[in-house]
């Protein structure tokens, strides 16, 4: 089975144009750095909940630990923070957008030739190297290559092309998976 | 220079947040329209057969780019107060190249795979709780190695200042290397990924090229604003502020909000550094004029917590004043001067008898008027005084909300 590009959905409407879609992006992002002065993001808003969740289960931890401290550390909450909501204005326009479009389906997105558990498997690990790498960047894909290449950060312009090295050298690695 | 909106002061601390969701709303909607649920779209990217991640990404980054460019070229926003992720080298590159391997193993990256799990992908899920068990991962290890994360740290540095070049000239070719990237792009579409040629070849590609050309060379011919531009923009309110004597507040009321522990207070000390070993109040910094001036040091004014105050101190007020205004043209909020400068704070502080003693007043006509034997710096008692009593007269001092962003998407 080989794939047919461009990759269509397996149902609803198509995807918008790439140009298109990457316009309609930047208008946004830059309606974000106009309105609000801070550009996109993802992974912050992800690691205050997920923070937010250690806080509940393990407070005496959260007050020992640096990096915690710094975001849940005594009666400080985590979720008090506008890339909260911006985490949860992301997972709501998508649910919008699926919905509207007829793409919102319970499926897993996967290589022809790959099975849903191997597929399910290498989305975590990959996920948790996302993380890490996120967090050690300080900002990932949309804090970073997007909203700090847009303002021309000499940092995010670095961490874009590495993003993109890193992906290519592994890309052999794993064609079997996506090919 | 408008924008950006003081949220804060016009919707409520919970209220700004809002902007924020439907923001969120709009980067999601968008997304998912982009085809960024799915992980076999986002990966044929580094297979050379569909480079939509690379044309959604650059694309954005070009537009985002020009528009905000060209509004801070005309005034509209202030560039001052838009977040500029901090450049660490090392940890960042480091960080890249790891979000790059997890990206093609994993199919995602953050933020896509949040709109691939609210549209039910199963494999949007599993990545999603990676990212969760990374970002714990190294909240539990970074503890191991602080040093590295904290290395090569480079403050706000920009593309223009890398390269000494005025920043229209990178908009121009960012957009120039973006326009020939894309033809790259579309070349390898079809050599690798077979796509046909009606998938590059809409009838609106050439007015929006155009567009984007234009609206480039514009941002370069206009040009950012100059440091006296930005001051030309506020001058005539500031000067009466100045000429009100708003912005010059006495020695009582600096030590007040210095002995006020729910207030940041920066006491930036900017006389000779002489003057400054012979005096100086009680966690005041000193700073040189060329130092003061410097982009990254406005940029690290900019990142102080919003309850900050910051005071210069001269020794007499005209040469406060000359950096006030230097720094207000920056637009660094909540910033004073110290009334009299520091010959007004000794004579206010300092026991009577020794401070008469020891005053020159043609000294005090230009610099410090107080000739100290030793440089006691803030070990003379009059460096840090105690207050006996509240300050009692009218603060003149009025706290500004309106800040910098001090964090990004990823903060």
């Amino acid at each position: 089975m080989t794939q047919q590009y461009p990759i269509k959905p397996t149902s609803g409407k198509s995807y918008w144009n790439p140009y298109i879609a990457g316009i309609a992006l930047g208008v946004v992002l830059f309606l974000a750095i106009l309105i609000t002065g801070s550009g996109l993001g993802a992974s912050g808003g992800l690691n205050r909940l997920i923070v937010q969740v250690q806080d509940w289960i393990t407070p005496a931890h959260v007050d020992q630990v640096p990096y915690l401290l710094k975001m849940a550390g005594g009666d400080k909450n985590p979720l008090d923070n506008w890339i909260v909501f911006l985490t949860l204005g992301t997972i709501a326009g998508g649910l919008i957008s699926g919905l509207l479009s007829g793409r919102a389906k319970l499926e897993t997105t996967k290589g022809p030739n790959v099975s849903n558990r191997k597929r399910w498997l290498l989305a975590f690990i990959g996920g948790a190297l996302m993380g890490y790498g996120a967090r050690l960047a300080r900002g990932c894909t949309s804090g970073q290559a997007l909203s700090g290449g847009a303002v021309l950060s000499v940092g995010s312009w670095g961490i874009m092309l590495m993003l993109f090295a890193g992906a290519y050298l592994f890309a052999y690695a794993l064609r079997k998976v996506w090919n | 220079m408008n924008f950006p909106l003081p949220l804060t002061d016009m919707l409520g601390h919970w209220g700004s947040y809002s902007v924020y969701f439907i923001i969120g709303i709009a980067f999601g909607f968008v997304l998912e329209n982009a085809g960024f649920g799915n992980s076999p779209k986002l990966a044929a990217q580094f297979y050379f057969k569909e480079l939509t991640v690379f044309k959604v990404m650059f694309t954005a980054v070009v537009t985002a780019m020009i528009l905000t460019f060209l509004a801070t070229a005309i005034g509209i926003l202030d560039f001052n107060l838009v977040f500029v992720p901090e450049t660490y080298v090392w940890p960042g590159l480091l960080g890249g190249l790891i979000m790059g391997v997890g990206f093609v193993i994993g199919g995602f990256c953050p933020g896509t795979s949040l709109v691939a799990s609210a549209t039910f992908k199963v494999d949007g899920w599993f990545f999603v709780g990676g990212v969760l068990f990374g970002i714990v991962a190294f909240g539990e290890t970074v503890q191991w190695y602080p040093s590295f994360f904290e290395s090569s740290l480079l403050g706000r540095f920009t593309l223009d200042q890398l390269f000494g070049l005025p920043l229209g000239v990178i908009v121009v070719a960012v957009t120039v290397i973006a326009l020939i990237a894309f033809v790259g792009a579309e070349w390898a579409e079809t050599r690798f990924g077979g796509m046909s040629k009606d998938n590059h070849s809409a009838a609106w590609r050439k007015p929006i090229i155009a567009t984007a050309l234009t609206l480039a060379v514009i941002t370069l011919i206009i040009g950012q604003p100059t440091h006296e531009d930005r001051w030309n923009q506020i001058a005539d309110a500031e000067q009466t502020r100045i000429d009100n004597r708003e912005v010059q507040i006495n020695p009582e009321e600096v030590l007040d909000w210095m002995n006020d522990a729910r207030i940041n207070v920066r006491l930036l000390d900017i006389r000779p550094e002489g003057d400054f070993n012979l005096f100086h109040i009680i966690e005041s910094e000193h700073w040189h004029m060329d130092e003061i001036t410097n982009p990254k040091s406005i940029a690290k004014l900019h990142l102080e917590p919003a309850n900050t105050l910051f005071f210069i101190i001269g020794n007499n007020e005209s040469d406060a004043l000359e950096v006030w205004k230097y720094l207000r043209a920056e637009t660094v909020p909540n910033l004073y001067l110290l009334e009299g400068g520091i010959n007004e704070w000794v004579k206010t502080f300092t026991d009577a008898e020794l401070a008469n003693a020891i005053y020159d007043e043609n000294l005090a006509a230009s610099g410090f008027g107080y000739q100290f034997t030793s440089a006691l710096g803030d070990r003379q008692p009059g460096a840090y005084p105690i207050q006996h009593s509240d300050y009692e007269g009218e603060l003149k001092v009025i706290l500004e909300l309106k800040r910098a962003a001090v964090s990004g998407g990823c903060g």
